[in-house]
């Protein structure tokens, strides 16, 4: 066989097909199957049937919501600042807002978990505040990034044109900066919405009730409903991709500005 | 207050950043109304500090920037009557052309329907329209340039600036844009200031030329003037092409230089040192016995509209363009009309170094330890008893936080044919 490009592509094909692939159809195949391997969609009627499920899918949205815009606004300022001033030790104050992904996540979650208890004495009596609390200290620099990167490539000319047309600083931010750094709130939005469906972890950790969907489909796998479980999985990956084709109609109308994008 | 027929006045403005760096030093300038001013320099000469100072994106470290009498050089951008084409356009992507025009009135609040009417006239003017609802980036580079133009004219600003606009476009669009923009010009009535570092541009569109050079201006004038009658070495060089050379004069509208004795226009004294530009289309390439100086034709370049013809006359080099070419290697005489020598007496010829102080507070250039009393440079310091240099306080001075220049007058170095002795005599620092 010849030598071509094409070649030094086989190995990334073959873990595609391994790693991408083949998981995704063990997951359809266990989605639509019952215990016995015989197709059966009760487990898609299941879900919609059942008002816990329901509840739980209602509540995820809720916490997500809550823990996304929390998140947004504590990043965007933080990241326009960074971005635009001049201060000398911009990459220190970079560093600082990044060096926790760094960390031991379950390290940084018991630092915190023993902060809130001391606060609040009784961990339970919380359980929606501290889980928005501990997503949005695990999540905030995945919003931070993505929106400082798209500000920091904002030409600066463009808001000194606005301002030279006649728009107070106020008025060119919001007409001018706020609009262009939409890519990267939408790909900040989608780096936090999301895992915070799921990220049950954090909450188990915070000796936290709450159940998300993650929960959920834990608790199905753990009672051996790989069935049940897969297809929560499966609706869950529905939304996500639902969610990125809607992102990417809003970015796709600012072809100007890349770079924000990390999905 | 200033003279009403000035739109805008700069006086003794200088700027220098907080790293240190002048980028403009002492400007002084006055634009009439409706003048059509271009600043010209290469990069780096201050030029778009100049006008970033006039648009309100920098403020002067010192001076005043008058407009009608008024000193705005404190006043934010928005509310200067004042607007700005940018070198690279700077339309908003996020919005299409009929917003990105309409940017400006929105923000004075001018009602719906007016921004409609105007938004329609300056896109006729601009040759673009029915362009309202296209999208930025389906422009080319021109349409873009025009669209950048009509933004900021919509406004009707008393003053136009532009920051190299052209510079992105191709020669033949270039050529374009300065006729329509000088047309526009005389059309609108409105003051132009206009940087560029493109001489010939400068020379075809402005009324005056500020030639820049290091943050100061070298010269101000018409382009006939500054093409004419150059000021300095650096305004010869800078605008066209010149041959120049230095000189004496030997008599009363006579001088010498490049070898040869020339009869100028220019009458300056007897003995004076001169420098002398001699512009390439006033050198005529005549038979070796008829001409001033001669020499061998050492290249020859067509260049479309005229030869490049090379000469070399024993030392010196004169470059010459003419409609007919010549063969490398022949000998010619060239000959020099009277009114095509510029004559410029010669420029204050010391220099000028930048000295350290070393770790012993001596002075040193290149090594050489320079016998200077440092205590009369730096006012109240003396030496303590280890011999260091203390200032009035009484606190060691460190020597990589002083900086000192040194001027050397030509008549006060001594030449001698040993390196090693060569004796440098620092006067006043500055």
């Amino acid at each position: 066989m010849k030598f071509s490009r094409k070649v030094l592509g086989i190995p990334y094909a073959v873990f595609l097909l391994l790693f991408v692939v083949a998981p995704l159809l063990v997951l359809f195949y266990y989605a639509f199957t019952n215990g016995d391997g015989q197709f059966t969609i009760s487990n898609l009627t299941g879900f919609f049937t059942d008002p816990n499920a329901l509840g739980t899918l209602c509540y995820s949205f809720a916490l997500s919501f809550v823990t996304t815009l929390l998140c947004l606004f504590l990043a965007y300022p933080t990241a326009y600042f960074l971005a635009t001033s001049k201060i000398k030790a911009k990459s220190v104050v970079i560093m600082i807002f990044v060096m926790p992904m760094w960390i031991n996540f379950s390290l940084r979650i018991t630092a915190l978990k023993e902060i809130l208890d001391a606060i609040e004495g009784n961990l339970s009596a919380y359980p929606f505040l501290n889980s928005v609390l501990g997503m949005t200290y695990d999540f905030l620099p995945f919003m931070i990034l993505p929106i400082y990167n798209v500000i920091v490539k904002l030409p600066v000319s463009l808001t000194e044109a606005a301002r030279d047309l006649g728009a107070t600083p106020w008025r060119a931010f919001v007409h001018v900066t706020l609009p262009m750094s939409v890519p990267g709130i939408v790909s900040g939005v989608s780096m936090v919405f999301l895992p915070a469906m799921t990220n049950y972890v954090v909450l188990d950790m915070l000796y936290n009730s709450t159940y998300i969907m993650g929960s959920l489909i834990g608790s199905y796998f753990s009672n051996d409903n790989w069935n049940g479980g897969s297809m929560i999985a499966l609706i869950l990956l529905l939304i996500i991709c639902l969610f990125t084709l809607f992102s990417n109609t809003l970015e796709a109308d600012d072809s100007s500005v890349r770079g924000g994008a990390l999905l | 207050m200033g003279n009403s027929e000035n739109i805008i006045e700069l006086k003794h403005i200088t700027k220098s950043f907080e790293d240190g760096f002048a980028a403009v030093n002492d400007f002084n300038l006055e634009i009439k109304r409706g003048e059509f001013v271009t600043f010209l320099g290469p990069s780096g000469c201050g030029k778009t500090t100049t006008l970033r100072m006039i648009a309100g994106f920098e403020t002067p470290s010192s001076g005043e920037i008058l407009l009608n009498g008024e000193d705005i050089s404190h006043l934010p951008p928005h509310i200067r009557p004042i607007n700005t084409v940018f070198q690279r356009y700077a339309l908003f992507p996020h919005m299409n052309i009929y917003e990105n025009i309409a940017f400006g009135l929105k923000q004075k609040k001018t009602p719906k329907a007016e921004i409609k009417k105007q938004v329609k006239k300056v896109l006729e003017l601009v040759d673009l329209e029915g362009f309202e609802h296209r999208n930025v980036s389906t422009l080319s580079g021109g349409q873009q340039q025009r669209v950048a133009i009509a933004r900021a004219l919509v406004n009707k600003p008393e003053i136009l600036l532009l920051d190299e606009p052209l510079g992105a476009l191709d020669l033949k669009m270039r050529k374009e844009m300065q006729l329509e923009l000088k047309n526009m010009h005389r059309e609108l009535g409105i003051t132009f200031i206009y940087v560029t570092h493109d001489q010939e541009e400068a020379l075809t569109m402005s009324d005056k030329i500020v030639v820049m050079s290091a943050g100061e201006i070298q010269q101000i004038g018409t382009p006939e003037d500054i093409y004419n009658e150059p000021k300095n070495t650096f305004v010869a060089d800078f605008i066209g092409e010149s041959n120049i050379f230095n000189g004496i004069m030997t008599g009363s509208m006579k001088a010498r230089f490049a070898g040869g004795e020339f009869i100028t226009v220019d009458d300056v004294k007897e003995g004076t040192q001169i420098t002398a530009v001699i512009r390439p289309e006033d050198v005529q390439i005549v038979s070796p016995s008829e001409g001033q100086i001669k020499g061998i034709v050492s290249d020859v370049i067509f260049k479309g509209m005229h030869y490049e013809i090379t000469v070399e006359s024993g030392r010196y080099e004169m470059v010459i363009q003419s409609t007919k070419s010549a063969t490398v290697g022949d000998q010619v005489g060239m000959k020099v009309e009277p009114d095509g020598i510029h004559i410029m007496i010669a420029e204050d010829h010391t220099n000028y170094f930048n000295v350290d102080m070393n770790r012993d507070h001596r002075l040193e250039y290149n090594g050489t330890i320079l016998d200077t009393s440092l205590t009369k440079i730096i006012k109240g310091s003396k030496r303590n008893e280890d011999k260091q240099l203390v200032d009035a306080n009484g606190e060691i001075i460190d020597p990589d936080k002083i900086r000192i220049i040194a001027a050397i007058e030509p008549g006060d170095i001594k030449m001698t044919d040993d390196a090693e002795e060569v004796l440098y005599r620092a006067s006043s620092p500055a």
